[in-house]
């Protein structure tokens, strides 16, 4: 009876287990392979437009209605109790610590994340994976090397935007709309933040940026099956990059805050 | 020299090789006959080392591929050009990016200079003017030559030609199959294909070796192939429905 219980759980661990076993295993040759000589310098450059500069319309339209709608509801909120003045604080402190990283690293897995995961499946599936050994080029260093990396730089830089942008929404809802002065708001805004809140809101975003492009490299690079293959493995990077990020955000919080 | 010695492989429960031994010498042009789904282009993996045998080896230049790291193997993979059975063409990049892929990131050539080699080997595979359109916007017969293009451009030792004439038109196979007796005959280059194709296996090869079941079962030059006794080599080359091969074992 236990040892048939035990051998259940050994069962439904030992393919999850696996799994992470071998998402390290690339992420090691990832660090491994990213120090190693030719640098492929415009190749890392062309992700980094892919993952920044074409998921910045997205990112800019979450945060500035995030910041919107957090003004909005905490002012109706925080009147209650005669504490409208601090809307501005509760912006800045919420969008730099929490929904900066994770709304913007949510986005830019729904886009970027997919993309890749697509992009490296079909590769794989059509043998153009193989082709790329055949020619002596390392495929992980060629193709995932420059994602990962770019996902590093480019999430913490979407998030600067989103931080900014999500309090200038912020602003415009109080100031504009509901008729704070200005002085007030931009005065809640700077004494409670502090230089820690904007850091740690940026290593989320940096180790964000890392888990969401390594998962969809993953799903993609190991994808097997065809097309309907690719669609699972799509379907996967971004279902499993998602709970990454939800789940760390947490354990990370507890541990920068 | 290539040496494949009782090569095993298995996907799952699909022990698809079982045991293969073959030796290419310098110069040689080998065709592998077999089956759909028989493990041909199997074999061409293990022998640029894509796959791993489960037991085996695999020596190219008597040098063990099991005994490489990365970069060794990298290394002598320079000495290979490959032709894929679907092309594999990159579909993010023009044609003559692909054509010059490997001269792009491992020589010193100017983008110029590679765009002109680039150019001048798909003349030699019949193709003019197709440097700058992307894969999507070729047939299938045009991937093929642009692959072919690809896999000479950096003039290797061995070529490995997976099905280079399937899918063409008869005038077309026999353009492929004349570029690649001139291949060898220009440059000596070694090479292994696998084709269905009896008229372009008896055109290119110096010597046609059959797999059957996960083995050679037979091999000899293309007179002695033509003329042999083994009843399942009969039926292959003669394309027969009835016969020792029946349909679940190939
Ligand atoms: N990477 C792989 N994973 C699982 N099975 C494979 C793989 N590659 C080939 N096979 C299986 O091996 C067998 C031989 O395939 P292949 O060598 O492509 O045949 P062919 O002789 O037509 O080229 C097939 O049954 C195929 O399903
Ligand atoms: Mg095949």
């Amino acid at each position: 009876m236990f040892i048939k219980f035990a051998e259940m759980i050994g069962r439904a661990v030992k393919g999850p287990l696996e799994e992470v076993g071998r998402l390290m295993l690339l992420l090691f040759s990832v660090l491994r392979l990213s120090l190693k000589r030719p640098y492929d310098v415009r190749i890392v450059m062309k992700q980094m437009v892919e993952i920044g500069i074409n998921s910045l319309p997205v990112v800019l339209i979450t945060a500035v209605f995030t910041g919107m709608v957090l003004a909005l509801q905490s002012y109706t909120g925080f009147k209650r109790f005669g504490a409208e003045g601090l809307v501005g604080s509760v912006v800045a402190l919420s969008m730099t610590r929490e929904l900066g990283p994770v709304l913007c690293a949510l986005i830019v897995t729904g886009r970027a994340g997919a993309a890749m995961a697509a992009e490296l499946g079909t590769m794989r599936v059509t043998e153009q994976i193989d082709a790329l050994e055949t020619l002596a080029t390392n495929p992980v260093k060629y193709l995932v090397v420059p994602r990962f990396l770019s996902g590093l730089i480019m999430l913490p830089a979407l998030v600067i935007v989103t931080d900014i942008i999500g309090i200038m929404g912020g602003y415009f809802v109080t100031v504009t709309l509901l008729g704070t002065s200005s002085t007030s708001y931009m005065n809640a805004t700077w004494d409670f933040l502090e230089a820690e809140d904007i850091y740690n809101g940026l290593i989320k975003a940096a180790f964000f940026g890392a888990a969401f492009a390594l998962i969809s490299c993953y799903r993609g690079f190991y994808t097997t099956g065809g097309a309907e293959g690719v669609g699972k493995a799509t379907i996967g990077a971004v279902v499993l990059s998602s709970m990454t990020i939800l789940i760390s955000d947490y354990f990370l919080s507890a541990w920068l805050f | 020299m290539i040496e494949l010695a009782g090569i095993h492989k298995s996907f799952g429960s699909n022990h698809v090789l079982r045991g293969v031994d073959l030796k290419v010498k310098k110069g040689e042009s080998v065709v592998v006959i077999g089956g759909s789904g028989s493990g041909k282009s199997v074999i061409l993996k293990h022998i640029i080392g894509l796959l791993k045998p489960d037991s085996g080896k695999v020596f190219i230049d008597s040098t063990d591929l099991s005994g490489l790291d990365e970069d060794g193997l990298s290394n002598i993979r320079k000495k290979f050009g490959m032709l894929f059975q679907s092309a594999a063409l990159f579909d993010s990049m023009r044609v003559w990016e692909n054509v010059g892929f490997g001269l792009l990131r491992h020589s010193e050539m100017s983008n110029d200079e590679v765009r002109e080699a680039a150019s001048q080997k798909l003349r030699l595979v019949g193709l003019a003017g197709v440097e700058d359109l992307m894969p999507s916007e070729l047939s299938g017969g045009m991937r093929k030559r642009v692959g072919l293009a690809r896999a000479i451009a950096m003039e290797p030792e061995i070529l490995l030609y997976d099905e280079p004439t399937t899918g063409l038109d008869p005038i077309m196979a026999d353009v492929i199959d004349v570029l690649i007796v001139e291949m060898r005959e220009r440059l000596n280059v070694t090479s292994i294909a696998i084709t269905h194709d009896m008229k372009s296996a008896y055109k290119i090869a110096d010597r046609i070796a059959m797999l059957y079941n996960g083995v050679i079962i037979s091999e000899g030059t293309p007179d002695e192939i033509k003329n042999t006794a083994d009843p399942v080599v009969r039926q292959f080359i003669e394309g027969n429905a009835e016969g020792p091969i029946t349909l679940e074992r190939i």
